[in-house]
C-alpha cells in the first residue's frame, strides 16, 4: 500500500502533493535537483503526462525517475495523447516498478500546447479511464484478459471547481467515484466561494470521507504568471482584483506568496479536503516556508534527501 | 439495405444534431445534445478546460456541448427515462461502428455490446453502495 493510500484510507492525517516538473534536457540530473527539494514534505508526487499538451520526457519515465529518487509517485495519465491500449500499457509498464498511485485526466487540448497540428486522440474520456484503471486493479485488461497477479493501485482522478457547469461538477465526482477513484485533485482555483460550494456539494452528495478532496494551489513570483495562467491555461479564471493585489503591492514576490498562503488555509479547511497539492513556479525558499506556514514537518533532514535509496511505504506515516 | 438505413439516418440526424456517425447514439440521454460534437468528443461530461462565458477550450466561439446538454436536460420536456440516464458512464466509442446505422445497431442491440473487462467493472465491483 503506497503512503498515500495508507495515509488517506487508513489516518485522518493531512496529506501533501506536488507537481513534479516536466523534464526535458539533463533529465535525470534536473530530476534530482528537485527531487532533492520535495524531499520529505510530500505524500505524493505527480509525474505528469505532456503537460498543457507540450511534450516532455514521458510520465512513466518520470514517475520511475521520482521512486527511484526516494519519493512517492503518482502517475498521471491524460486521454489526449494515447489510445486504451497504451494507456493499459502505461498503467502495467509502471506498476512493474512499483508505481501505485494513478490519476486520470482527460487532458488539455492539443491546441492549448506548442504543436497544434498533432491528432488529438481522447479515445476514452476522464470517467471511462477510472473505470479502465479499475478493471486493471480487478486483474483483468479492459478485453477481460486475465491479469494475475493484479498489480496493486490506488486511483485517483481530477476536477475543475472553477469551471462552468458548476453544480455539475459534483455530479462528475459522483461518477468518477462510482468508477472507482478514490481521491480528488482539483485544479488551480482562484475562487473561494466555488471552491466553498464545490466541496459543500461532494458533501451533501455523500461522498465525503468517500472519495478525499485535494484541492492545489500554485506558488508563482509575480503577477505575470497569473495574468499567463488567467489568459493561456483553459479552465482557469484569475479574477482582476486577485491579480491587482499581487501588482500593486510594494512587494509583489511577498504578495503573491501571502496570496498562496492564504488560499492554501481556506482550502484545508473545506469540508472533505483531505490534503493539498502543490505547484512551484519559483523554485526559492517559499516552498519550505509555505509547509512550514502549513504546520507541515519535514520528515527526513537534508542531507537523507540526497540519497537515491527507494523508501519503504510507510516511511513517512510512522 | 443497411447502408440505406445509415444514408436515411445521416440525412435526418445531420442537419438537425450534427451527427457524426458515430453508430451508437446516446442522444437521448445528453439532452439531444451529440457529445461527438465536443471536440474531444468525451461522452461524460464536460472537461475541465470550459471558458468562464460558458464556451468551449479548444471552439471559443461555441457553447461548452456539455453546457448544453446539461441545460437542455433540466430545461426540455424529455421523457424521465432518458433523464435519468444522463448520469449514467457511458462506456468508450466501440470505434467499429463509425458510419453504421445507430437505429440498426440499436434494434439489434449491436450499440450495448462492451467488452468483458468494462462489463465486468460494475460500480459495485469498487465497493460503492447504491
Amino acid at each position: 500500500m503506497s503512503t498515500l493510500e495508507y495515509k488517506l484510507t487508513k489516518t485522518t492525517e493531512t496529506v501533501f502533493t506536488a507537481e513534479f516538473h516536466s523534464l526535458d534536457g539533463n533529465g535525470l540530473e534536473k530530476a534530482k535537483k528537485y527531487a532533492d527539494r520535495f524531499q520529505g514534505w510530500f505524500d505524493g508526487v505527480n509525474a505528469t503526462d505532456n503537460t498543457a499538451a507540450h511534450a516532455h520526457a514521458s510520465n512513466v519515465a518520470t514517475a520511475i525517475a521520482i521512486k527511484q529518487l526516494g519519493l512517492e509517485p503518482i502517475l498521471q495519465i491524460v486521454c489526449r495523447d494515447k489510445n486504451r491500449l497504451a494507456q493499459q500499457a502505461d498503467i502495467m509498464g509502471a506498476s512493474m516498478f512499483g508505481v501505485e498511485n494513478f490519476v486520470a485526466l482527460t487532458g488539455d487540448d492539443v491546441t492549448a500546447g506548442d504543436e497544434p497540428e498533432a491528432r488529438r486522440v481522447f479515445d476514452t474520456d476522464g470517467p471511462q479511464l477510472v473505470r479502465l484503471m479499475s478493471t486493471i486493479k480487478r486483474g483483468e485488461y479492459m478485453s477481460g484478459r486475465k491479469i494475475d497477479p493484479a498489480p496493486h493501485m490506488f486511483i485517483g482522478a481530477v476536477e475543475n471547481p472553477g469551471a462552468p457547469p458548476f453544480e455539475y461538477r459534483v455530479q462528475r465526482v459522483a461518477k468518477k467515484y462510482a468508477a472507482g477513484a478514490k481521491f480528488l485533485q482539483l485544479q488551480i482555483c482562484y475562487h473561494q466561494d466555488r471552491l466553498e460550494k464545490f466541496c459543500a456539494g461532494v458533501r451533501d452528495a455523500g461522498l465525503a470521507g468517500k472519495i478525499a478532496i485535494i484541492p492545489s494551489v500554485v506558488l508563482v513570483k509575480g503577477a505575470r504568471p497569473l495574468n499567463f495562467m488567467h489568459n493561456s491555461i483553459p479552465g482557469i479564471d484569475v479574477p482582476a482584483d486577485q491579480i491587482a493585489r499581487v501588482e500593486k503591492a510594494t512587494d509583489p514576490a511577498e504578495e503573491a506568496y501571502l496570496q498562496t498562503l492564504e488560499f492554501a488555509q481556506h482550502a484545508l479547511a473545506q469540508p472533505g479536503v483531505r490534503g493539498l497539492h502543490i505547484t512551484d513556479f519559483r523554485n526559492d525558499e517559499t516552498l519550505e516556508r509555505l509547509m512550514t506556514d502549513l504546520g507541515r514537518v519535514r520528515q527526513i533532514s537534508t542531507s537523507e534527501a540526497t540519497t537515491n535509496d527507494v523508501k519503504d511505504d510507510h516511511a513517512y506515516s510512522a | 439495405m443497411t447502408t440505406f438505413i445509415a444514408t436515411i439516418e445521416h440525412v435526418v440526424k445531420g442537419p438537425v444534431w450534427g451527427c457524426q456517425d458515430c453508430g451508437q447514439c446516446v442522444l437521448h440521454s445528453t439532452g439531444m445534445t451529440c457529445p461527438m460534437t465536443c471536440p474531444k468528443t468525451l461522452r461524460n461530461g464536460p472537461c475541465g478546460g470550459v471558458r468562464e462565458n460558458g464556451n468551449c477550450e479548444v471552439k471559443p466561439e461555441m457553447k461548452c456541448v456539455w453546457l448544453k446538454a446539461y441545460d437542455r436536460t433540466q430545461d426540455w420536456p424529455l421523457p424521465a427515462t432518458w433523464k435519468a440516464e444522463y448520469n449514467h458512464l457511458r462506456p468508450p466509442v466501440d470505434n467499429r461502428l463509425k458510419g453504421t446505422s445507430s437505429w440498426k445497431n440499436f434494434f439489434t442491440k449491436r450499440d450495448r455490446w462492451t467488452p468483458t473487462g468494462w462489463k465486468n467493472s460494475t460500480d459495485e465491483s469498487q465497493g460503492v453502495d447504491h
